[in-house]
């Protein structure tokens, strides 16, 4: 117990003198996390759209295989990524490797698929509900989807934030793919798995504290942002 | 190079341009300064004394140095696939077959430190005034008292399974019920042991540096045979033409200098030196 209210007390300071390795590690977490987000929405919400479209003989079974994917283990989405990017794999040249960019990819994934399933559910239904609607307007398919798009982005701000939720703290995938290197690739998750090891828990758990402070941060300014649960709208 | 690939592959829709914008601007990010990557093994890198020597080396070389704290077997695997540029690490037949494989042009002893056995206070197998190692994990395997071995191939496992080799046991065929291999860093196989209040195998560094000793004491050490060279290694120019050979060149250079010298063999933990500077120069 007395290990918990130290980790309180080391997040507190932490955050009280700005540390600036703190500062560098959590805008990196950020950086990734948010870019490999913004990157996965594009394709998964497009995507949930047209699963809910469209329809053609393997929907059923991309739906089902895009479920599964929700559970990508990120260790081996890691390594795969990790053989990929090496210098003597497919895409070696590119020198990516250990850098953020490596750690976005891997991100997005893991993301993906959970950002478009969760899509999928949401737009399915509203699809039901339109679907007559649509039809009879003689729409193009593309409006459509767009249409879904647009009347569900409360839903669809649900799909990100729950890709973002688990993109912030992974750590299997962006250890394997960054390399936890000091000032270039280490990140809130690495950083603690990192302390941990060195048997420094409280200043460990003071970061974790860090990193839900910060999860718990964006969430709020996104709702704020596209003011959600306001009692004036729904 | 990045963004024609990426141009390429995605055509011209604007959501690919911002994606490829992102992408490339993140992958060249760190390559405006002299850098170089190099693996290390945890236990280089726990003791602290890269905290001491990197920024002398940025100094001395403006040299960004780049560390991959990993296992020694990742560590020679990321020289193996030319990740990195250099790689520092302890197992010397490991090393060797390295270097005969063609991964890299040659091996350069830097610094030795040694390793130490640690246990419960109370010392159960009544290991602490055993003659030699050998004795001492005879003495463990005869009490069965729960040990935990590093299990990850690294440096510091191979050193362990040699020394049971030495005791004239096969480690692979210990009990489970005793024997349990953590397949984790340094740090994280040390926690283990001060949960089990288990004898445990580490380098001196790593465990004057951990901070969760909890029961634990360090029982035995000083036998030869726990010394620990450690080596550094260039990654072969010739199969990958990307490594940046004249900055590790340049690294060896300095790590076998007398600058080095007088850091590592002033590098104190808790009032005591950890490594002793033994290149030939």
């Amino acid at each position: 117990m007395t290990e918990i209210w130290e980790g309180l007390r080391q997040a507190a300071l932490l955050i009280a003198t700005l540390d600036p390795d703190l500062l560098q590690i959590s805008a990196r977490s950020l950086q990734v996390t948010l870019s490999a987000t913004l990157i996965a929405s594009a394709i998964g919400l497009p995507l949930g759209g047209m699963l809910a479209v469209y329809r053609f003989r393997a929907r059923r079974g991309v739906i089902a295989l895009m479920n599964a994917m929700m559970g990508l283990p990120p260790v081996v989405v890691g390594l795969i990524v990790y053989l990929l990017l090496s210098r003597s794999g497919p895409f070696g040249v590119f020198g990516l490797l250990f850098t953020p960019a490596a750690m976005i990819i891997a991100q997005v994934v893991i993301l993906t698929p959970l950002i478009a399933s969760i899509a999928h559910q949401a737009l399915r239904e509203l699809w039901a509900e339109y679907h007559d609607l649509l039809i009879s307007l003689n729409t193009t398919r593309r409006q459509r989807i767009v249409t879904l798009l647009w009347d569900a982005r409360r839903a669809l701000l649900t799909a990100a934030l729950a890709g973002f939720g688990r993109g912030i703290g992974e750590v299997g995938a962006i250890m394997i793919v960054g390399g936890n290197i000091d000032q270039a690739t280490r990140v809130l998750t690495t950083a603690i798995a990192l302390e941990t090891g060195k048997g420094n828990f409280a200043l460990a758990l003071g970061l974790g504290f860090v990193l839900i402070a910060i999860a718990i941060g964006v969430n709020l300014a996104i709702h704020f942002a596209s003011r959600t649960e306001v009692s004036s709208r729904w | 190079m990045t963004l024609k690939f990426a141009e390429k592959m995605c055509g011209k829709s604007l959501r690919c341009a911002a994606l490829v914008l992102t992408i490339s601007a993140m992958g060249t990010g760190a390559a405006f300064a002299d850098t170089m990557r190099m693996a290390v093994t945890t236990s280089f890198h726990n003791s602290g004394l890269s905290d001491v020597l990197l920024p002398q080396i940025k100094a001395d070389l403006d040299l960004e140095v780049q560390l991959l704290v990993v296992g020694t077997g990742q560590a020679l695997r990321l020289g193996q696939a030319g990740d990195v540029d250099a790689i520092l690490v302890h197992s010397k037949p490991a090393e060797e077959a390295f270097v005969v494989g063609g991964y890299g042009p040659h091996r350069t002893e830097i610094m030795y430190n040694d390793f130490v056995l640690i246990g419960p206070a109370a010392d159960p197998a009544g290991i602490k005034d055993a003659a030699d190692a050998a004795v001492a994990l005879e003495a463990i395997r005869g009490a069965e008292v729960p040990f935990v071995s590093r299990g990850d191939d690294s440096g510091t496992h191979k050193k362990e399974l040699s020394l049971w080799q030495n005791a004239g046991l096969d480690a692979a065929a210990l009990a489970p019920n005793w024997y349990k291999a953590a397949g984790a860093g340094m740090g994280a196989t040390l926690n283990t042991a001060s949960g089990m209040n288990a004898y445990v195998m580490s380098d001196r560094a790593s465990w004057l540096k951990f901070a969760n000793k909890g029961d634990l004491e360090l029982l035995f050490a000083g036998d030869p045979v726990l010394f620990n060279q450690y080596a550094y290694l260039p990654v072969s120019v010739e199969l990958h033409p990307h490594v940046k050979a004249d900055l590790a060149a340049q690294l060896e250079a300095w790590l076998v200098s007398d600058i080095a010298k007088e850091l590592i063999n002033g590098y104190r933990l808790n009032g005591e030196a950890l490594f002793t500077f033994n290149a030939a120069e």
